[in-house]
């Protein structure tokens, strides 16, 4: 079990969780994540840790209700526990003195994206930092990009906020400036992955994106979560989840993606049917309700 | 010994195949007391035991089998816990044929003792029997041993050094203890409840299980001994890494590695989907192939067929003859109708053009000389290309070592294929007070080996521990 000592929502569907996890805290550098379960019957999910205080033995990390166990990850507030947290996993960032980096968050990939802007700057590069988000709402960690950020360029889709637009119509406007950028790192929904690295290809920026394929054990073994980079298999939970962008198919990663679509939509219908039942079942496995059948400590 | 000799074995109670293809509890429904007293009755009692030289962790075969006779059920559970500490797990997964069996010299002339059933038989007895709040402990060492893993040889590892008054804790990366026995092997053949009872047995014998913790990733084996103050470790993280075939088609979806396959179904329980979060392919009434001719290879298509295949089949690149699968396996996967396509592999995957698995581009395949491994080589055929339709593939040939220990832990020497070199009969590595044992070190091999391996891990770390100069 796992205590959640802070819970608090960013933006509408967007929670960040302070969890009490020594271990972890003590060994996670930027670009790592966690894989959680919530009850004896859920499913195993990646997230990828914002910050850690190896001092105070907590990590954080920031979820989007999408699917059934995000939803009810979401519910879960200040004082109940999670079940299972595992972690650090995956390749840390590549964290060195660059030059000018480009760091892009799309929605809550910002939230993933943060630590690495943040520890590129540590680094002492010039870090340019451009976020976007749906609406003005959805628009998470200003404040703590800006501090770590000699630039920060924020858009909403719909203009709510800061400039209408697309992330990449930044990136382009840089480009046309003719600003110098040694390193683009882009975080976010595939489609946006996917058309920064369209973009970067054309002027041989070097581009490194972090993949988010479906994840079992996240040490190796299964292999469920290969992505195909430059025609060959490599597994995100060991040789990533970072990879250079330009060598990546993302076309199966939206096909492997799309695998269970049919019985992810089922779960979420159930959960939706009778969301508090649901959310009664992960309270149920909690410190002090009756032990459940299992092995989780 | 002529009268012996002419008993026939006692057939092991089963659930028939056509209910059992349709469920995922236990095929073999275990002997009853009468059965397991008749089938004891055979034992000639050789005086050259060979039942127990061939046992990789030396159960004293004839000693419990004698206590069976004599009805002493619990005593005979007692001898074996001697030299195996998960007895209702080796009693159902153990490639009998290969070890105790294959030494018995009833076998010669007739069928073999039943060794196996018979192990289960008691271990499963003892369970129904036992209080383990009555466990006796040894009295304390004072001694830290980390252990890193939790499948057969670290278990056995544990079991063993618990009981020489160790103080003993193992780590497992997963959310449930067990290793392979929990995510690889499947209910029906080895249920989870028998895992958990095992590892019930072990805490209260002591043993302190610690899940979520990725030794490597989580914590290094230098700040177990350095900061945690363990004075050895035992590193027996399994195999790791499956292997894919390099053949076109490989990323479609519906192709799976058998470990992926295997774990969403029984460490993630996705055969009870939506009951269970975890979801898996609907291949129902649809053809399913697993690749491959080991245990692993049948425990995935029996899984197949059990969540409702149309036709499930093997495809091998050898003969019958060269599968490495427990005989017992491919008997009840022939009973249950698996089919077996021998002397074929796929050359590449096709799929619907929309990235869906739906069909192999397969070659058939001869018989040539044997190769490194003694089996003979297959031989392709040219023009022999032929096309089966499939909806979801299993590819079952094997795997190669997970890094992430070996790559966190300085001076720890690995063989060309990256598993962990330990010398043979004290599983010491290059590190001081560092073990390694189990398919880590040997690559994949079988349940029991391991936990042979374990045995004489515990048994050297003991001796280490005692002696902590040498090394």
């Amino acid at each position: 079990m796992f205590k959640i000592l802070h819970a608090e929502f960013l933006a509408p569907g967007i929670k960040r969780f302070v969890i009490e996890a020594p271990r972890i805290a003590h060994k996670q550098k930027p670009g790592q994540f966690v894989i959680l379960r919530l009850y004896e019957q859920g499913e195993r999910i990646p997230i990828t840790i914002e910050h850690s205080d190896p001092e105070r033995g907590t990590i954080s990390i920031v979820v989007q209700s999408i699917g059934k166990t995000t939803n009810l990850l979401n519910s879960l507030n200040t004082g109940d526990s999670i079940l299972n947290v595992v972690g650090p996993l995956g390749k840390p960032s590549e964290i060195e003195k660059f030059g000018t980096v480009v760091v892009m968050g799309g929605g809550v990939g910002t939230a993933m994206a943060y630590p690495t802007a943040a520890a590129l700057k540590r680094a002492g590069n010039r870090v340019i930092s451009i976020v976007g988000a749906r609406n003005k709402e959805l628009v998470i960690l200003e404040k703590e990009l800006r501090e770590c950020s000699d630039a920060l360029m924020i858009t909403t889709d719909d203009g709510t906020y800061a400039d209408k637009g697309f992330v990449t119509d930044k990136l382009r406007q840089l480009i046309e400036n003719g600003t110098r950028i040694d390193l683009v790192l882009a975080i976010g929904p595939i489609p946006m992955m996917r058309a920064v690295a369209e973009m970067t290809r054309k002027e041989h920026i070097r581009t490194i994106v972090s993949l988010n394929p479906i994840m079992i054990d996240g040490t190796g073994m299964c292999g469920g979560c290969r992505v195909l980079v430059d025609g060959k298999s490599q597994f995100a939970c060991v040789d990533g989840p970072e990879f250079d962008a330009h060598r990546v198919d993302f076309s199966v990663l939206v096909q492997r993606n799309s695998m269970y679509r049919t019985a992810e939509q089922k779960s979420m219908e159930d959960f939706q049917r009778d969301p508090q039942a649901q959310v009664e079942a992960v309270h149920a496995g909690q410190p002090g309700a009756c032990a459940v059948e299992g092995d989780g400590q | 010994m002529k009268e012996r000799m002419k008993l026939p074995r006692q057939h092991m109670l089963e659930q028939s195949p056509l209910e059992r293809a349709h469920n995922f509890t236990e095929v073999n429904l275990g002997y009853s007391e009468e059965l397991a007293r008749q089938e004891a009755m055979r034992c000639l009692e050789c005086p050259k035991a060979t039942c127990t030289t061939d046992c990789p962790v030396g159960v004293k075969v004839k000693e419990f089998v004698q206590l069976i006779v004599a009805g002493d059920y619990m005593a005979a559970a007692a001898k074996i816990r001697e030299d195996n500490v998960l007895p209702a797990i080796t009693g159902r997964v153990c490639p009998q044929e290969d070890h105790c069996e294959g030494g018995c010299l009833m076998g010669k002339k007739a069928q073999p003792l039943g060794i196996g059933y018979l192990e289960r038989f008691v271990a499963d007895y003892e369970q129904g029997h036992m209080d383990i709040s009555n466990i006796r402990k040894a009295p304390p060492t004072g001694k830290k041993v980390a252990i890193v893993g939790s499948g057969p040889s670290g278990l056995t590892a544990a079991g063993d050094l618990v009981q020489k008054g160790h103080q003993v804790h193992v780590f497992e990366a997963l959310h449930t203890p067990g290793g392979v026995l929990v995510y690889g092997i499947p209910e029906f053949r080895l249920p989870k409840q028998i895992i958990r009872e095992q590892i019930d047995y072990m805490r209260a014998m002591g043993v302190v299980f610690e899940t979520d913790v990725v030794v490597g990733r989580t914590v290094t084996i230098d700040e177990l001994m350095e900061e945690e103050g363990y004075d050895a470790v035992f590193i027996g993280t399994g195999a790791g890494l499956p292997q894919f075939m390099g053949i076109p088609g490989e990323h479609f979806n519906g192709v799976y590695s058998a470990n992926e396959f295997l774990t969403r179904i029984n460490l993630m329980h996705a055969y009870e989907f939506p009951k269970y979060d975890e979801p898996m392919v609907d291949f129902r009434g649809r053809n399913v192939a697993v690749i491959g001719g080991g245990n692993t290879a049948l425990d995935a298509i029996r899984s197949a067929l059990r969540l409702g295949a149309g036709k499930a089949f093997i495809l091998y690149r050898r003969s019958e003859a060269e599968m490495p699968a427990r005989i017992e396996e491919v008997k009840h996967a022939k009973q249950e109708g698996i089919e077996f396509q021998v002397l074929a592999a796929p050359l590449e995957f096709l799929d619907d053009g929309k990235g869906w698995l739906a069909g192999a581009r397969c070659q058939k395949m001869a018989l040539g000389e044997p190769d490194a491994s003694g089996r003979r080589r297959p031989v392709p055929i040219e023009g022999s290309e032929y096309e089966i339709p499939l909806a979801v593939a299993v590819i079952a040939i094997g795997t190669s070592a997970n890094p992430i220990v070996q790559s966190t832990t300085p001076g720890l020497n690995t063989n060309k294929r990256n598993y962990i070199q330990a010398d043979e009969t004290t599983q010491r590595t290059s590190r001081k007070g560092v073990f390694a044992g189990g398919d880590i070190v040997t690559g994949a091999a079988t349940v029991i080996l391991a936990m042979g391996a374990g045995r004489r891990a515990a048994k050297s770390i003991d001796e280490y521990l005692t002696n902590p100069g040498q090394w």
